[in-house]
C-alpha cells in the first residue's frame, strides 16, 4: 500500500516533466496511477469480502513513534474504487478539457490521487492527518494555480485553504487527545478498545469539526461554492467525488467505536440534516450550474454524514453505498457542465438554450446520473436511498430524522430536475410538465432518430468519461449483493435493528418505497412551483451566511493581529534587547540568586579558586578592561576601532597564558584583519559617532541592565565552573587524537573528531562572504570588480618589476611599501602552507593558514590597490570559497567511499620515489578545504569592503567634526 | 579558576552589551566583537585551569597538566565566525550609511507603520467592501 502511494508520488513528479513535450500522452500516462489503485483494490476483493482486512506497517522511526500503518477494509475498498476510477477518467477527460494540459496541474492531480489513496488506507491518526492536509494543499494549488492572476481565484483558494487547514489543526488537536487517551494512534487499535472520558468527548467534537469543514457542512461550507472557480475536472474530482468525501469517510471510520459517546450522534445528525436541507434549498436557486452542483454536493454530503454517523447497521450500509453512488453521479454532472462551458461558452442556466438537442448523448448520460441521484430504480442511488429510509423507520427520535431526510430528498429531486432543465432544456423561467416532456423528446430524437443538423460532435475522450461514470451508477445498482458483501464486515460491527437488512433492489412494498415515491412526487411539485417561491428565497437570503461569517472571522483575526503587533512590537532594537536581558535576569537570574541564598552551590573554599593563573594575566587583564571601557567611551570611530584592536591583542595574550597557542595564533591574525577591514569601512564614514539623542533615563537604564548582565554572567560562570563533578571530556579527545596519530589535539578535533561542526562553521563563513558581497555590491554603479576586468598590469614581461600597477587605497603610493609587500608575499605564503601542514602536530591548521595567506594578499592590496591584488592572485574569490567548501565536502564523501561514515577519516600511505614513504590522513584534505575557503573569505572581504569602497560614493559625506 | 579571567569576562560582557544597545551601527559592531571575546574567554574558563598547550608527545615539567582541548576547538571556529559576521555587520553599517545617511539602527519601518495605522484607527487591509455581495449568486 505504501508502494501504491509512492507510485503516485513518482508519477506525479516524473511524468509531467519527462513527457512535457507531448501533453496528451503525459496525461494519459498520468492516468495510469489512479488506474493502478483500482486494479490493486480489485485484486483484494476476495480478502476484504471475507472480512480479512489487509494491514501493512512500515517502521520509519519506531523510537519516536513514527510508524506508517495502512489497512484495507470494506469502507477503504469502496473509496479506493471511487478515488482511482474517477481519477483515471477525470485525467482522461482533462486531455480534451485543457487541450494542452498544464504539467503542473496534471502532476498535482496525480499527487492528489496519491494523497487521497494514502488517506483512505491510513491506519494511524497522524498518518491520516498528513495525507488529509496533503489533499488540502493539492486542492489549494488546483483551485488557484491555473489562473493565479485572477483575484477571485486567489481568494477562493485562500478561503478553501484557511478553512480546511484551520479546522484540520483543530482535528489534529482532537487526534492527539484521542491518541493520548487511547495510548496508541493506530486507528484499528483505538476502534478495538475505544477510550472513555471527558477528554475523549472533547476530542471527538474537535475531530468532527475538522471533518465538517472538509466535507463542507453548514456552517463551514462556504468555501466549496467559492472553489467552483477551479477547472471542471478539479471540481469533479476533488470537490465532488474524492476530497470532500474524506470528512464523511473519517466519520464512517470512527462511528463503530464512538457513536454512543458524548455528542457524537446528535452533532453529526443535526449538522448533517441542516446541511442536507440548506444545501438542497440553495441549490434550487443557483443560476451558475457549477454552484448549483456545489450546493447539491453540500446537501448530499450532509445526507452521508447523517447515515455514516448514525451508528446503526442499516444506516452504515446505506451510507457507504451512497458514498459510492454520490461519486458516480456527481462527477459526470460536473464533467457535463465542463462540456457545456466549453462548447457554448457559458455555464449559466439562463444563457443556455436547448443544448440537449446538440449534445444528446451527454444529455442522456446526465439524465442517468440524475436518475441515480434522485433514487430511481434500479440505480445504485435507489438502493442506497431505500436503505437510508429503512434505517430511520423505527420510531422514536428517528421520526424527526426521517422527516428531515425526506425533506432533503424532496429538494434533491427538485434541483435535479432543475439541473437537467437548465443545462439542456428550453424555458427555465416557468417550468411546465409539457415543456419538460418536449425537451426530453427532442433530446431523444436528436440522439436516435438520425440527422439533426443541430448536433455537435463531441470527441470520445470528452463523452466517454461521462457515459462510463453514469452507466457505472446504473450497473452498480444491478449488483447490490456485491456491495452488501463488501460493506457487511464493517457494518456488522454496528447494532442492527430487527433482522439484518441487506442492500437489494426489491424489499417488497413498504414504508421506504412509499416514502421514496413521495419524494419524487413532492420534488417534482416543488420544482414546478419554484418560481412562486422565489420571493421566499430572496427574503431568506438576508439571513447571515457562512461566507459572511468567514469574512467576519478573518476581519477579527486581522484586527487582533494588528493590536498584538502594536503592543508587542514597538520596533526599537534596544528595547527588544532589554526585554531579552531582563528575561534572562528575571528567570535564570532569580533562581541563581535563590540557589546562592540556600547555599546549594559549591563554596569558594574548594581550593579551586586562585586570583590568577599567572601574574601576567593580571597585567593583561587590566589592559583589556581599560581598553574596553575606553572603546565604549571615545567619540571617534577610528579611536574605537584601535582600542578594539588593543582589546583583541590583549585577549591573544590571555590565550597564550592559558595555554592555547592555536587560539592565540588564529586570534592574532583575525585581530589584524578585523582592524584592517574596520579601517576600510571607517574611511567612508564620518569621523565621529553621531551625537546621542537619548534621554538620561534611557542611558542610565541601559548601563544598569548591562552591568547586571555582566554580574549575572560572572556569577553563573563561577557557579558553573565550581559545580563540576565529573571529569571533562576533553582529555578523552586527547586519547582519540593519539589513536589517529595526531599530536595537535585541537586541530584533530577540528578536522577529524568534530569535523561536521567545522563543516557547518565554514558554511557560515561562506554565507557571510556572500552576504557582504551582496550588501556592498548590490545597487552600485560600477561593475563588480573582478580580476579579469582589470587590464593586465605587466605590459613588458620581465621588465619594470617595481612599477606598481595600481594606487594604494590609503595614502600616497610608497615604493618602500610596495617592495616590502612583494618581497614578503612569498615568505608569508610559504609560512601559511607550513602552518597548514604543521597543524597535524604543531600549532597551526587550515583556519590560521588561510588567514595568514589572506594577510599576504591584503598587504599587496594595501601597497598597490586593486590592480596589484588582481595581479598577485588572478582568481575570483568566489571560486576559492566554493572550491574550499567543495574540497571539504568531497573529503567527507570520501569517507563513504572508504566504506565508513561521512567525514570518517583514514590514513593514506604510499611510497614516492624521492619523498619515500608518505603518510597522509584524509583530515588533511579537509583542512585544505578550510584553508582555501578562509583565504577566499579574506580575499572576498578585501575586494568588496576594500576596492569597492575606494571610489567616493555619489553622496556627500555628512560627517560631524 | 582564575578570578582575573572571571572579572575580565564579566566586564567584557557588560561593555559589549551596553554597546549593543546603542544606536550607532559601528558601536554595535564594537560591542559585538567584545561579546565575542567575552564568550571565547568564558569557554576557556569553563574548560578548567590554565596549563600546558594541548600538544601530545611533549615532556611536561613537574606535574603540569594539559589544558582541555575541546573549548579551544570551539573557540577557534567561533573566532573565525565572529570575524565573518563582523565583516557582515560592517557591510550593513556601510550600506545603511550610504542609503540613509546615518549608520544608525532605525526603528523597524513596518512596526512603525503598524503603530501609526493603529493610532489612526485605519489601515484595515481586509476592507469590508471585499465581502462579495453575490453570496447567493
Amino acid at each position: 500500500m505504501l508502494m501504491l502511494v509512492l507510485f503516485h508520488a513518482t508519477v506525479a513528479l516524473v511524468v509531467p516533466w519527462a513527457l512535457r513535450h507531448d501533453r496528451r500522452v503525459m496525461t494519459y500516462v498520468a492516468a495510469l496511477a489512479p488506474l493502478a489503485t483500482v486494479l490493486w483494490a480489485a485484486r483484494q476483493t476476495g480478502a476484504v469480502a471475507e472480512g480479512r482486512p489487509i494491514a501493512e506497517r512500515f517502521d520509519w522511526a519506531p523510537d519516536l513513534g513514527l510508524v506508517l500503518q495502512f489497512r484495507l477494509d470494506g469502507p477503504a475498498w469502496v473509496l479506493l474504487l471511487l478515488v482511482g476510477g474517477v481519477g483515471a477518467l477525470v485525467l482522461a477527460y482533462s486531455v480534451w478539457y485543457f487541450g494542452q494540459p498544464p504539467p503542473l496541474g496534471i502532476g498535482v492531480l496525480v499527487a492528489f490521487a496519491g494523497a487521497m489513496t494514502g488517506l483512505v488506507l491510513a491506519d494511524n491518526l497522524l498518518v491520516l492527518y498528513v495525507f488529509w492536509e496533503l489533499t488540502t494543499l493539492c486542492s489549494y494549488i488546483l483551485i488557484g494555480g491555473f489562473s493565479p492572476e485572477i483575484k477571485e481565484h486567489r481568494r477562493a483558494a485562500n478561503q478553501a485553504l484557511l478553512m480546511t487547514t484551520g479546522f484540520g489543526l483543530v482535528m489534529l488537536a482532537g487526534f492527539v487527545v484521542l491518541g493520548q487517551a487511547a495510548g496508541t494512534y493506530t486507528i484499528s487499535a483505538i476502534l478495538a478498545r475505544p477510550p472513555q472520558g471527558v477528554a475523549v468527548d472533547v476530542a471527538l467534537v474537535l475531530i468532527l469539526l475538522g471533518a465538517f469543514a472538509k466535507s463542507a457542512q453548514v456552517p463551514l461550507h462556504s468555501w466549496l461554492p467559492a472553489a467552483m472557480v477551479a477547472p471542471t475536472p478539479v471540481s469533479a474530482y476533488l470537490h465532488a467525488a474524492a476530497m470532500v468525501q474524506a470528512g464523511v469517510y473519517l466519520v464512517a471510520r470512527l462511528t463503530p467505536a464512538f457513536a454512543e459517546t458524548g455528542a457524537w450522534r446528535p452533532l453529526v445528525v443535526v449538522v448533517g440534516l441542516v446541511s442536507l436541507i440548506v444545501g438542497g434549498w440553495q441549490a434550487l436557486w443557483q443560476d451558475d450550474l457549477k454552484r448549483l452542483l456545489a450546493y447539491g454536493t453540500i446537501s448530499q454530503l450532509g445526507f452521508l454524514m447523517v447515515l455514516c454517523g448514525a451508528g446503526t447497521r442499516t444506516a452504515a450500509l446505506a451510507g457507504l453505498a451512497l458514498l459510492l453512488a454520490h461519486g458516480l453521479y456527481k462527477a459526470p454532472m460536473f464533467l457535463v457542465v465542463g462540456v457545456l462551458d466549453h462548447r457554448f461558452g457559458t455555464r449559466r442556466g439562463s444563457e443556455l438554450y436547448q443544448t440537449g438537442r446538440r449534445i444528446p448523448f451527454a444529455a442522456l448520460a446526465t439524465a442517468l446520473a440524475v436518475a441515480s441521484m434522485v433514487g430511481l430504480p434500479p440505480f445504485l442511488g435507489y438502493v442506497a436511498k431505500e436503505a437510508a429510509l429503512e434505517a430511520f423507520t423505527h420510531g422514536g427520535v428517528d421520526v424527526a430524522v426521517l422527516a428531515g431526510v425526506v425533506a432533503g430528498s424532496v429538494f434533491t429531486v427538485a434541483y435535479g430536475l432543475r439541473f437537467l432543465q437548465a443545462a439542456f432544456g428550453g424555458n427555465t423561467e416557468t417550468p411546465t410538465v409539457q415543456g419538460l416532456k418536449d425537451d426530453a423528446v427532442s433530446v431523444w430524437q436528436s440522439a436516435f432518430r438520425g440527422a439533426d443538423g443541430a448536433r455537435v460532435r463531441l470527441p470520445r475522450v470528452a463523452l466517454w468519461p461521462i457515459v462510463l461514470l453514469a452507466v457505472a451508477g446504473f450497473g452498480a445498482g444491478l449488483v447490490p449483493g456485491l456491495w452488501q458483501e463488501m460493506i457487511a464486515p464493517y457494518a456488522d460491527r454496528l447494532p442492527a435493528v430487527g433482522k439484518g437488512y441487506e442492500l437489494s433492489l426489491w424489499h417488497g412494498l413498504g414504508l421506504p418505497i412509499a416514502l421514496g415515491a413521495l419524494t419524487w412526487v413532492l420534488g417534482a411539485g416543488l420544482y414546478f412551483l419554484s418560481p412562486r417561491l422565489r420571493p421566499v428565497w430572496a427574503a431568506l437570503s438576508r439571513l447571515p451566511t457562512g461566507r459572511q461569517g468567514y469574512h467576519v472571522v478573518l476581519k477579527g483575526l486581522f484586527k487582533t493581529a494588528r493590536g498584538l503587533t502594536r503592543r508587542t512590537q514597538v520596533g526599537s532594537l534596544p528595547v527588544y534587547l532589554a526585554v531579552i536581558v531582563l528575561t534572562v535576569l528575571l528567570l535564570p537570574g532569580t533562581s541563581l540568586v535563590m540557589a546562592l541564598n540556600r547555599g546549594t552551590v559549591p563554596s569558594l573554599e574548594t581550593g579551586r579558586v586562585q586570583p590568577w593563573d599567572h601574574p601576567v594575566q593580571l597585567v593583561i587583564g587590566v589592559v583589556v578592561v581599560s581598553a574596553a571601557v575606553m572603546a565604549a567611551w571615545v567619540g571617534r570611530r577610528l579611536s574605537a576601532a584601535l582600542l578594539l584592536g588593543a582589546v583583541g591583542y590583549g585577549v591573544v595574550g590571555l590565550f597564550v597564558v592559558h595555554g592555547a597557542p592555536d587560539l592565540a595564533l588564529t586570534s592574532l591574525v583575525v585581530e589584524t584583519l578585523t582592524l584592517i577591514i574596520l579601517v576600510f569601512v571607517l574611511r567612508r564614514l564620518p569621523e565621529r559617532f553621531p551625537p546621542l539623542r537619548r534621554t538620561r533615563a534611557a542611558r542610565v537604564g541601559s548601563a544598569v541592565i548591562s552591568v547586571c548582565l555582566g554580574a549575572f554572567v560572572t556569577t553563573f560562570l563561577a557557579v558553573a565552573v565550581l559545580s563540576r563533578q565529573y571529569a571533562p571530556v576533553g582529555p578523552g579527545y586527547a586519547r582519540e587524537a593519539a589513536e589517529e596519530d595526531a599530536k595537535n589535539v585541537v586541530d584533530a578535533l577540528l578536522v577529524d573528531l568534530r569535523a561536521l561542526d567545522t563543516l557547518g562553521e565554514i558554511s557560515v563563513l561562506a554565507a557571510a562572504a556572500v552576504g557582504v558581497a551582496a550588501l556592498v555590491l548590490t545597487g552600485m554603479r560600477e561593475e563588480r570588480p573582478r580580476h579579469r576586468d582589470v587590464p593586465e598590469p605587466a605590459e613588458t614581461p620581465g621588465g619594470r618589476w617595481l612599477t606598481a600597477p595600481g594606487h594604494p587605497p590609503l595614502g600616497p603610493p610608497s615604493v618602500l611599501l610596495a617592495v616590502t609587500a612583494r618581497v614578503l608575499t612569498p615568505t608569508i605564503l610559504v609560512f601559511s602552507v607550513y602552518l597548514l601542514f604543521a597543524g597535524h602536530n604543531q600549532p597551526g591548521g587550515g583556519f590560521v593558514g588561510g588567514l595568514v595567506a589572506g594577510t599576504a594578499f591584503v598587504l599587496r592590496y594595501l601597497a598597490g590597490g586593486m590592480r596589484e591584488l588582481s595581479a598577485a592572485l588572478p582568481v575570483d574569490a568566489s571560486v576559492l570559497i566554493g572550491g574550499g567548501l567543495a574540497i571539504a565536502l568531497c573529503t567527507g564523501a570520501g569517507g563513504w567511499l572508504a566504506g565508513g561514515n561521512f567525514l570518517q577519516s583514514t590514513v593514506l600511505e604510499w611510497t614516492w620515489p624521492v619523498f619515500g614513504h608518505v603518510k597522509l590522513p584524509t583530515g588533511f584534505f579537509f583542512d585544505l578545504g578550510v584553508y582555501v575557503l578562509v583565504l577566499g573569505l579574506v580575499l572576498s572581504l578585501t575586494r568588496t569592503l576594500g576596492s569597492s569602497l575606494e571610489k567616493e560614493p555619489e553622496k556627500v559625506s555628512g560627517g560631524a567634526s | 579558576m582564575s578570578l582575573v579571567l572571571l572579572v575580565v569576562v564579566g566586564v567584557l560582557f557588560s561593555i559589549g552589551f551596553y554597546l549593543l544597545m546603542q544606536r550607532s551601527l559601528i558601536r554595535i559592531v564594537v560591542g559585538f566583537v567584545l561579546l565575542g571575546h567575552a564568550a571565547n574567554l568564558g569557554l576557556l574558563l569553563a574548560g578548567g585551569p590554565a596549563g600546558a598547550p594541548p600538544l601530545l608527545g611533549r615532556h611536561l615539567p613537574g606535574g603540569e597538566r594539559m589544558t582541555d582541548p575541546l573549548p579551544q576547538a570551539m573557540a577557534l571556529t567561533a573566532i573565525v565566525i565572529t570575524f565573518g559576521v563582523t565583516a557582515f555587520l560592517l557591510a550593513l553599517a556601510y550600506r545603511s550609511w550610504l542609503f540613509l545617511d546615518e549608520d544608525k539602527v532605525q526603528d523597524d519601518v513596518e512596526d512603525r507603520r503598524v503603530n501609526a495605522e493603529a493610532r489612526r484607527g485605519a489601515g484595515d487591509e481586509y476592507a469590508s467592501h471585499e465581502v462579495a455581495e453575490e453570496d447567493h449568486g
